[in-house]
């Protein structure tokens, strides 16, 4: 058994009682820098032949998604088995909600079997909230709308300082849908937190009115990409071209002037897509498949990171667990 | 117009409060007393209550009753009872109901309801088109007739230029205002709230400020070309008190309406995702409220409405973007703007009385409440001194979704007198 106490821990004064992640506003930049740490301790301990760690052993973490997903239900899911949690995962299809029952409803149902986290995916703002208002659990919000997607924020800092060696002073530009992006508005407050600068880059009709009050700028020239860091680029929903809701004239036209090929990346920039990628819109085959992309680096963050906001929900709050990973 | 539940009237005085009619140029200390219903004595008061003033009871030209149709949120005697308690002497009831009050069978089952429910005189608007539909105008001879109070597609717009003009033609013929829900949809479409740096942090939908004023803007200019008068409802942004402001000034006769959360609030209380602060329109930015309130106090803006729209509790239990629009105010209105206006210095008190009761009454062609001998009593006792906590089972309505749950309000309302009688006490 060896001991691995996690670094900066002795430092850090008491913090207020903290259940929920229900957003990037959540966070401080302390929390950020302390959940970072554990995700790197934590990505030595996959390193292993053994990869399950026995730190949330007898713990419940329930996965309630109402809207499809690969990778974030997956990385939740097999995080919580990682750390030896019992794990439940609920999808609108085939349940009760089929049947019309109210999230509400649903939430107390699953609070009897007292889960320890519930982990929650839902088309509509506030859903998290919602469901941390009627439940003891320690909620984490794994996308809600167009709201906050905050462990992909978390993921994504995550991705940037392993591959780029830091986070403040950062130069990102974000470039696409961010009208529509959920991960758009937790990359911008997480960002700005830990002291990195922000460029949205896209179409006017898709950079909403009023957003340079979180702390970034604007434009709509795709050159603007150059003078970044790391080239984020978001996915361009095909459900945006529709009739009544035509955003942009069409993809040919929005491939032309945003998408990212070859001749936009510049050498020493790195390329991050929070998937799932269309080809050939958004972000060309060559810059997905090529060194510059961290795009399958990211997934791997996700697993990491995922795992650590778990570990810090459930031994730094009210209940007194010793900060102490043990590894097998 | 107005039709409430038959009764013998009342005698009573009511002693040493302070009694302010700013519309009669009213402020002393008196003791009033009613016989049968009216005022027939005011005298020098030889004792004055602290705190206590006596004002012509409110009116109030926008409720949602949800009768007929959703009786679980509200029907005529429980919202007529909330009324009450909230010092009014008469409230207009929307026709968005279902089935929409478009049609001489439904506002005749309403009035005769009302007959028998209605604790304060109730009035009835008829809707402008049939089925709100904006197609296809109601009968509006007939229905004003049958006693309705003026027309409105409230909740809707009236989408096409070409029947608005026709409705304002026709209203002629009713002798009847029209009153307008203004929102030009392809602007506001799937709007949660205002669109702003606060929408665009929380990924809500925005339903911007030019979706309003420019469908005020058109119906301003229509209005003016077919000299019309018009009423416009719960104006929420500057733009459109811009409009309204010039469109007074170049001698259209526009009255228009304002409610107690868009004078009180902004839109950063989205930020909670309180689904009791989504409503229709939404609450805009500080710029907006500040011109509301200085539109208000200059008389520009005429009226207080609530838009009392009840909604079950299990509807608005959900997450913010599936709730419905709206919000309770009928037993609120008042002591939420004495708290948030009066009480620091934005609004004289004598303002908001006058814009709660003359104004409303006077934007419709009601009976002006007022106190002077002869008068029928329609009074409102106010306590400003006391403090009261605003919690779900305080409430005479049959539904709770109130912005100002949990809050601590000054001022309340002690005795309401409608019509000669007696219907709230405390």
């Amino acid at each position: 058994m060896a001991d691995i106490r996690l670094a900066g821990e002795k430092d850090t004064p008491p913090r207020p009682l903290r259940r929920h992640l229900l957003g990037v506003s959540d966070l401080r930049r302390e929390d950020v820098t302390r959940i970072l740490g554990i995700a790197a301790t934590l990505s030595r301990s996959l390193e292993r032949e053994v990869k399950k760690l026995p730190a949330l052993r007898g713990r419940l973490v329930v996965n309630l998604f109402y809207e499809s997903s690969t990778r974030t239900l997956s990385s939740f899911d097999l995080a919580a088995k990682r750390l030896s949690a019992d794990t439940m995962s609920l999808r609108s299809s085939g349940s009760s909600v089929e049947k019309g029952e109210s999230l509400k409803d649903t939430a107390v149902t699953l609070a009897a079997y007292d889960p320890d986290v519930i982990v929650i995916r839902h088309p509509h703002i506030g859903a998290p909230q919602l469901v941390a208002s009627v439940t003891g659990a320690h909620v984490v919000n794994a996308g809600d709308g167009k709201h906050q997607h905050p462990t992909q924020a978390l993921l994504d800092l995550y991705t940037m300082q392993e591959a780029l060696g830091r986070l403040e002073g950062l130069h990102v530009a974000v470039v696409g849908d961010v009208l529509h992006s959920r991960v758009a508005r937790s990359l911008i407050e997480a960002l700005s937190l830990v002291g990195a600068r922000t460029t949205l880059v896209g179409p006017p009709t898709l950079i909403p009115r009023g957003i340079e009050a979180m702390g970034c700028e604007t434009t709509s020239d795709i050159a603007a990409v150059a003078a970044a860091d790391v080239i984020y680029v978001l996915r361009m929903q095909q459900e945006r071209m529709l009739a009544g809701a035509a955003y942009v004239p069409s993809l040919r036209e929005y491939s032309a002037f945003w998408g990212i090929t070859p001749e936009r990346v510049r050498q020493g920039q790195v390329v991050m897509h929070p998937g799932p990628m269309n080809r050939g819109v958004e972000i060309d085959p060559r810059v997905a498949d090529s060194e510059a992309a961290l795009i399958t680096a990211q997934v791997r963050s996700g697993l990491v990171v995922r795992m650590a906001v778990l570990y810090d929900l459930l031994t730094s709050g009210p209940v007194e667990v010793p900060h102490v990973l043990e590894v097998a | 117009m107005l039709f409430a539940r038959e009764g013998a009237r009342d005698t009573l005085t009511i002693r040493g409060a302070r009694v302010l009619d700013p519309a009669r140029g009213l402020d002393q200390a008196l003791d009033v007393t009613v016989e049968d219903g009216v005022v027939t004595r005011l005298e020098p008061a030889a004792d004055a209550a602290r705190g206590l003033v006596l004002a012509p009871a409110f009116v109030d030209p926008h409720v949602h009753l949800r009768t007929p149709g959703r009786e679980d949120e509200e029907t005529i005697a429980s919202g007529t009872a909330a009324a009450a308690a909230g010092g009014y002497c008469a409230i207009l009831a929307m026709p968005n109901t279902d089935p929409v009050v478009d049609s001489a069978a439904v506002l005749g089952a309403l009035v005769e309801l009302a007959r028998e429910e209605a604790v304060v005189p109730t009035g009835f608007m008829a809707s402008i088109s049939k089925g709100l539909r904006g197609e296809e105008l109601t009968e509006m001879a007939e229905l004003a007739a049958l006693g309705a109070a003026a027309f409105t597609d409230d909740g809707h717009p009236v989408v096409s230029a070409g029947l608005m003009r026709r409705a304002l033609q026709y209203s002629a013929v009713a002798g009847r205002k029209l009153a307008l829900h203004e929102e030009e949809p392809s602007l506001s479409r799937d709007g949660q709230m205002h669109e702003g740096a606060v929408s665009a942090e929380l990924g809500l939908a925005g339903w911007p400020s030019v979706a309003e004023s420019s469908m005020i803007e058109r119906d301003l200019g229509l209005a003016a070309y077919e000299q019309r008068a018009l009423h416009i409802m719960h104006i929420s942004a500057w733009e459109s008190v811009a409009a309204v402001r010039a469109a007074r000034a170049r001698g259209v006769a526009v009255t228009s309406e304002v409610t107690p959360h868009h004078l009180c609030l902004t839109d950063d209380a989205v930020r909670t995702l309180d689904t009791n602060v989504k409503m229709n329109p939404p609450l805009r930015t500080a710029d907006d409220r500040n011109a509301l309130v200085d539109a208000l106090r200059d008389g520009t803006i005429c009226c207080v409405a609530t838009d009392h729209a009840p909604h079950a509790r299990h509807e608005k239990d959900t997450p913010f973007e599936e709730a419905p629009f709206g919000v309770t105010g009928l037993e609120t209105a008042f002591a939420a703007l004495y708290t948030y206006l009066v009480e620091p210095g934005e609004l004289p008190l004598e303002t908001l009385l006058e814009r709660m009761s003359a104004g409303p009454a006077r934007a419709f062609g009601l009976p002006v409440p007022s106190i002077a001998e002869g008068e029928p009593a329609n009074l409102v006792l106010l306590d400003l001194e006391a403090r009261w906590r605003v919690t779900e089972d305080g409430f005479r309505s049959r539904s709770v979704n109130s912005w100002l749950l949990g809050q601590t309000l000054k001022g309340a309302v002690v005795k309401t007198v409608a019509d000669g009688r007696v219907v709230h006490a405390v």
